[in-house]
């Protein structure tokens, strides 16, 4: 297995990793001191902003380009926000960090602070991570005995609140706006923008909000400083190592650091210690949660025009191509949080969009009508299809009703279900049409592993 | 009946007033405490929290039946939640299911027999490399197979006590109510 050089998760494996008393020992809050006592806080977005540091959370937005939307005039504080909804299926690196080294998150919450002109950080936590919510809180009480939080971080006048805010089980809250919503205790339904949260977010005042594995990225940063940190990647202007998750069936799931552009094959293969059973071979992959549209390992990249973005993997596999947030857009899907899902042949696409959608219309907040009634339309005709109700017509309507919710909506949520319901569409046709004559082969999900108590054995 | 927060978690709901610009922003978590402290979220602690955070009751109970993980009905001392999503069914989340309903004689949304048990689905909760996976309470338990589930139930079967006389489950363990204290906003301690 090839060994990445550990930067984001060099912690993790010590024992206690979640307790001050062990990760002092590893660097913890020096570049935290380094930050109040040596930098500007112009000095420490400059730093961000050159580390090419594209956003963990899904979108992939620059994060040093959304701090400089903060009004330079404003007369109240901004505030901090930290995303740690973790909810999209397939996702599951955030929880890794708060579990493992919560003192990183809270470090990078304070330098970010810092360079924002912060006085108050809430890290909205989503209600079942228990451990997590527990895991940082006894973090913020270390750090608050230490001086760390507090009126004078570092011997600076420069007060520091962190609060964590607890969830409640609304997958749609990891949206920005329905995030601040929540936060503010009201339901978690999306707000129209303009204007946006750097103008006006929590409690009417400037907010900056970050996804958590973005802000534990900060430290390091610092550290390195943003150009070394940056040049760990493979890619350009998509800097640094990040946090890739693989699940399904693969070997070894689980979450492993790598530079930004490790390639598909890599993680399934390499990291992910490859296919589960070697006579079930890959089928597909969803690249980055259950949002990003799904890529074939038999689709090759046509890219003749020099120019074009993914010219240097002509004729290569989409699996070889580097995982980046601008190459994967070129793909014609999206990096997202950069955790796959793998599923091998024993899989049946119809079964997989019925999955999915469920929890899309489960998900759905219902606020505006395209996608409260399309997710609900959608999982009912891909129901009928699963259990033999359905007609050869199914697929045309599905591509009908994901066409009629695609930005018309507040939030991207319905942008979110369409799209991969279109890329089912689009790349596995011939199974919702098979299933519209004859009915789609029932419970194919767990086919593999059915019957063997779940690990082990063959298939 | 009007409900009541213990004082220790008065004390709490203070603190958590501190932390936020508004009042009403107290709201989900204070509706967490006082979960922790009865087991659901009954008519009566809607009434409460609204006049404590100075809310129209409809608007509380606008937030209650907007989040999943408020219980809008009493349920038993453990409550089981089977993640259903992509990942874990892949590696045989709907087997967990069938298993537990099952075992517990009732489908998803019921109690079992015993009244120690109510069951769930849940969708992604983020432990999809450790798939399949349940949470019961505040614990998961991840990389189940059916001997591991069994084993996990038996238990905490064993740890739960038996149904009081009424017939209706004790809302929350008094694991989870010691637990109540050191979340929102005490630390681990």
């Amino acid at each position: 297995m090839a060994d990445f050089p550990k930067v984001l998760s060099n912690r993790y494996a010590l024992p206690q990793s979640w307790t001050l008393k062990t990760v002092e020992a590893h660097g913890a809050y020096s570049a935290a001191r380094q930050a109040f006592t040596t930098m500007k806080p112009e000095q420490i977005a400059a730093e961000v902003k050159d580390a090419n540091i594209r956003g963990r959370g899904g979108a992939g937005f620059p994060a040093g380009v959304k701090w400089s939307f903060l009004p330079k005039d404003s007369k109240v504080a901004p505030y901090l926000v930290i995303n740690a909804d973790e909810g999209e299926p397939g996702t599951f690196k955030d929880r890794t960090i708060m579990e493992l080294d919560p003192h990183r998150l809270i470090e990078g919450c304070l330098i970010a602070m810092r360079a924002i002109g912060a006085n108050v950080c809430y890290i909205y936590v989503r209600g079942e991570l228990v451990t997590s919510i527990k895991r940082l809180e006894a973090a913020i009480e270390e750090a608050r005995s230490r001086g760390y939080i507090g009126k004078q971080p570092f011997g600076v006048n420069h007060e520091l609140k962190i609060y964590v805010h607890m969830g409640a089980g609304a997958y749609i809250c990891g949206e920005e706006t329905s995030l601040l919503n929540s936060l503010e205790g009201m339901r978690g339904e999306p707000r129209l923008k303009p204007p946006f949260p750097a103008v006006k977010g929590a409690f009417g005042a400037p907010t900056i909000v970050n996804n958590v594995e973005t802000i534990a990225s900060v430290p390091d940063i610092i550290r390195m400083g943003g150009k070394a940190w940056s040049d760990q990647s493979r890619l350009p202007r998509d800097g640094g190592t990040r946090l890739y998750g693989v699940s399904g069936h693969v070997k070894t799931p689980g979450v492993y650091e790598a530079p930004v552009g490790l390639t598909l094959r890599e993680l399934i293969y390499d990291l992910g210690g490859g296919m589960l059973y070697a006579a079930r071979p890959l089928k597909a992959v969803i690249p980055g949660g259950s949002s990003t549209p799904v890529l074939r390992p038999g689709d090759l990249v046509h890219a003749p025009d020099e120019k074009h973005p993914l010219h240097p993997w002509h004729g290569k596999s989409h699996i070889d191509v580097p995982m980046g947030v601008d190459t994967f857009r070129a793909l014609g899907t999206m990096l997202g949080t950069c955790c796959a899902i793998v599923m091998d042949d024993s899989v049946n696409m119809v079964d997989v969009a019925r999955n999915l959608m469920h929890f899309y219309s489960h998900e759905s907040c219902g606020q505006c009508t395209p996608c409260r009634e399309g997710t609900g339309w959608l999982h009912d005709v891909l129901r009928n299809l699963c259990e033999g109700r359905g007609s050869e017509n199914d697929a045309a309507m599905l591509v009908e009703i994901a066409n009629n919710m695609m930005g018309n909506t507040i939030c991207a949520f319905a942008d979110g279900t369409a799209m991969p319901m279109l890329g089912l569409l689009q790349k596995f046709r011939e199974e919702f049409i098979e299933a519209g004559k004859r009915g789609a082969p029932k419970h194919t999900l767990g086919a593999t592993v059915r019957g063997i108590g779940f690990t082990g054995g063959a298939a | 009946m009007t409900f009541t927060l213990s004082a220790e978690s008065e004390k709490i709901v203070d603190e958590l007033l501190t932390r936020y610009p508004t009042k009403r922003a107290s709201c989900l978590p204070v509706l967490h405490l006082c979960q922790r402290e009865q087991g659901w979220i009954s008519p009566e602690v809607i009434d409460y929290v609204a006049k404590r955070l100075d809310l129209p009751t409809s608007e509380v109970q606008g937030i209650v039946t907007f989040y999943t993980m408020y219980h809008q009905e009493p349920v038993a001392p453990n409550v089981v939640w089977v993640c259903r999503t992509l990942s874990c069914d892949l590696r045989g989340g709907r087997e967990v299911q069938k298993h537990l309903e099952e075992r517990f004689g009732c489908h998803v949304g019921g109690t079992s027999k015993d009244g120690k048990f109510t069951l769930k689905t849940a969708e992604c909760l983020a432990a999809c490399g450790q798939a399949p996976m349940i949470q019961v309470n505040d614990e998961f338990y991840e990389n189940l197979t059916l001997a591991s589930l069994d084993r996990v139930i038996d238990e905490l079967a064993a740890k739960t006590g038996v149904k009081s006389p009424s017939g209706t489950p004790q809302p929350g363990t008094p694991e989870a109510r010691v637990r109540a204290k050191t979340l929102m906003g005490l630390g681990e301690g």
